[in-house]
């Protein structure tokens, strides 16, 4: 049963990260960008939807309903100002742009809120304590539960905004052959700005409930990147569903990993990472590297 | 009247020059050839006609309109539309999407998904397939309809019948000949010299990015327009009679 339990658990971690990968996801998936201030961006969401708690008190969800249209805006005005330039001059200039990014966010959310360690879940009411004891060993919390219902939203809306929306055509179109889109009327430009919006209001709403489930601080930023990145390459780079499966796939490593050690877990998702990584890009090729 | 207007255009990849100085005019309702062999800049000319590619100098305008910063996505809603070399269909997206994406411009006219699909009968029934699913000739089908989706008032064709059988070749030409006859004006790049001087009403010959020659197809003769083509002496040069 309490192997039940790793997995059932395992399944709400993956959630969370597969929330957090998503935006990461989208972007390299229409654009080729991997945002490395994806994780920062997260946490600056987190802080956004802090600072309306700390000045309402209003309920972490009604602060993120708030934080939600700025990182829309935010995330438009990112791509038509950093993103779409450093795209023009190569595959290498976006990496470093984001790179650039998270350390810029980072130390503005330094100077803005001190290194003072936060958390929204007392924000959260009772959704961060309940749970539902199904036996003495196998327990449902509710965060998990809403956390998994969010993912598969999330996902699923997703899924149906790019299936059958004329929006989302275009944006599959542009994410396969953006010259060909513009020659056919498309404006590549406005619809890699709205993709860049959607991302960052995922990844704030990751970074929520980072900020519900544990605590956040300036600089948390990176390690939820990695497990972000792990998630998406571990379901297949630009795919969607696959990053829900990558992500529900490092949850259970991690909590699977628990279980042979406490100590263990992180570890054990980051050896399925490299698993993944050797098996799809070309072991051989590695081990002949190794080998020269 | 004049519908599109070339002057002076200069292409640039880098240090290559592409489009050296090309200067040409289409009336409404004519159908020109641009003819040349590979390396010619006859597809450069062509996307920058498109707006899919920045000219380094140079004029392009249509309808009276200058075009030439005008970004390609926007040219389409003018009523340009492009039928890239290679097909260049979005692969994941089905044969419908493909067409729907492509009606963004808004352009009203007599293209539409269903005018599409009853023209190319092959293709309807592959209507909700992905379009990389599609055979060659369909998918050229495909091609052309997505461009005619924006009820284009100059349609510019970059080898339709690259890498296709003979037999869809001329299933291709004759649903353009059907969209000619409408009163489209076309400007297509065409390796089958043939078919070429067939179609169009005029031929304009591209050496190396420069014109070497254009007339009416119907007053050239073979000779002059195959010497040009390679770039060979000109039959004048050779002391006969022009």
């Amino acid at each position: 049963m309490t192997l039940v339990n790793a997995i059932v658990q395992g399944i709400f971690l993956g959630a969370f990260y597969a929330v957090l990968a998503c935006g990461l996801s989208i972007m390299f998936g229409v654009m080729r960008i991997i945002n490395l201030a994806h994780g920062d961006i997260a946490v600056f969401g987190a802080y956004v939807a802090f600072v309306v708690v700390e000045h309402t008190g209003a309920s972490a969800f009604v602060a993120f309903a708030v934080a939600l249209p700025l990182m829309l805006v935010l995330g438009y005005i990112l791509q038509v100002t950093v993103l779409e330039r450093s795209l023009k001059a190569g595959v290498l200039t976006p990496l470093l742009a984001t790179f650039g990014l998270s350390i810029v966010i980072q130390n503005l959310l330094l100077i803005a809120f001190s290194p003072d360690v936060r958390s929204l879940g007392p924000a959260a009411g009772l959704l961060t304590t309940a749970s539902w004891h199904a036996t003495s060993e196998l327990s449902f919390s509710a965060l998990g539960v809403v956390l998994l219902t969010v993912a598969i939203v999330v996902f699923g809306a997703l899924q149906l905004f790019l299936s059958r929306t004329r929006a989302g055509w275009a944006m599959r179109a542009t994410a396969e052959d953006a010259d060909a889109a513009e020659l056919v009327g498309i404006d590549s430009r406005s619809v890699y700005a709205r993709a860049t919006a959607i991302a960052v209001a995922i990844a704030a709403l990751g970074g929520l409930f980072l900020a519900i489930r544990s605590v956040f601080d300036p600089i948390s930023g990176p390690t939820q990147l990695i497990f972000a990145f792990e998630a998406v390459v571990i379901g297949g780079m630009g795919s969607l569903w696959g990053t829900l499966l990558g992500g529900i796939a490092l949850g259970l490593a991690q909590t699977l990993g628990a279980e042979i050690q406490p100590q263990f877990a992180v570890l054990a998702g980051h050896l399925l990472f490299l698993a993944v990584l050797v098996v799809r890009f070309g072991g051989a090729r590695l081990t002949l590297r190794v080998a020269r | 009247m004049t519908l599109l207007k070339v002057e002076g255009l200069d292409c640039r990849y880098g240090l290559f020059q592409a489009v050296r100085g090309v200067s040409f005019e289409v009336a409404q309702g004519e159908i020109v050839a641009l003819i040349g062999a590979n390396g010619a800049g006859k597809t450069t000319l062509l996307r920058a006609i498109a707006g899919a590619h920045r000219p380094h100098a140079g004029n392009v305008t249509f309808d009276g309109e200058d075009m030439t910063r005008v970004p390609a996505h926007q040219r389409v809603a003018r009523g340009i539309a492009l039928v890239p070399e290679g097909r260049r269909l979005f692969p994941t997206l089905t044969v419908e999407e493909n067409l729907r994406v492509a009606a963004a411009g808004n352009r009203r006219g007599r293209w539409n998904v269903q005018a599409v699909l009853d023209a190319f009968p092959l293709v309807q029934a592959r209507r909700h397939m992905p379009a990389a699913t599609l055979s060659g000739g369909e998918q050229q089908a495909v091609a052309i309809g997505r461009a005619l989706m924006s009820n284009p008032r100059l349609l510019l064709l970059d080898e339709v019948s690259l890498g296709l059988a003979p037999v869809v070749v001329d299933a291709v030409y004759k649903f353009l000949a059907k969209v000619i006859s409408e009163g489209a004006t076309v400007v297509l790049v065409e390796q089958d010299l043939t078919r070429a001087l067939r179609v169009a009403g005029r031929v304009i010959c591209l050496l190396e990015g420069r014109v070497v020659l254009q007339g009416e197809a119907r007053s050239l003769d073979r000779d002059r327009v195959v010497n040009a083509y390679f770039g060979l002496r000109s039959p004048s040069a050779r002391g006969e009679p022009r």
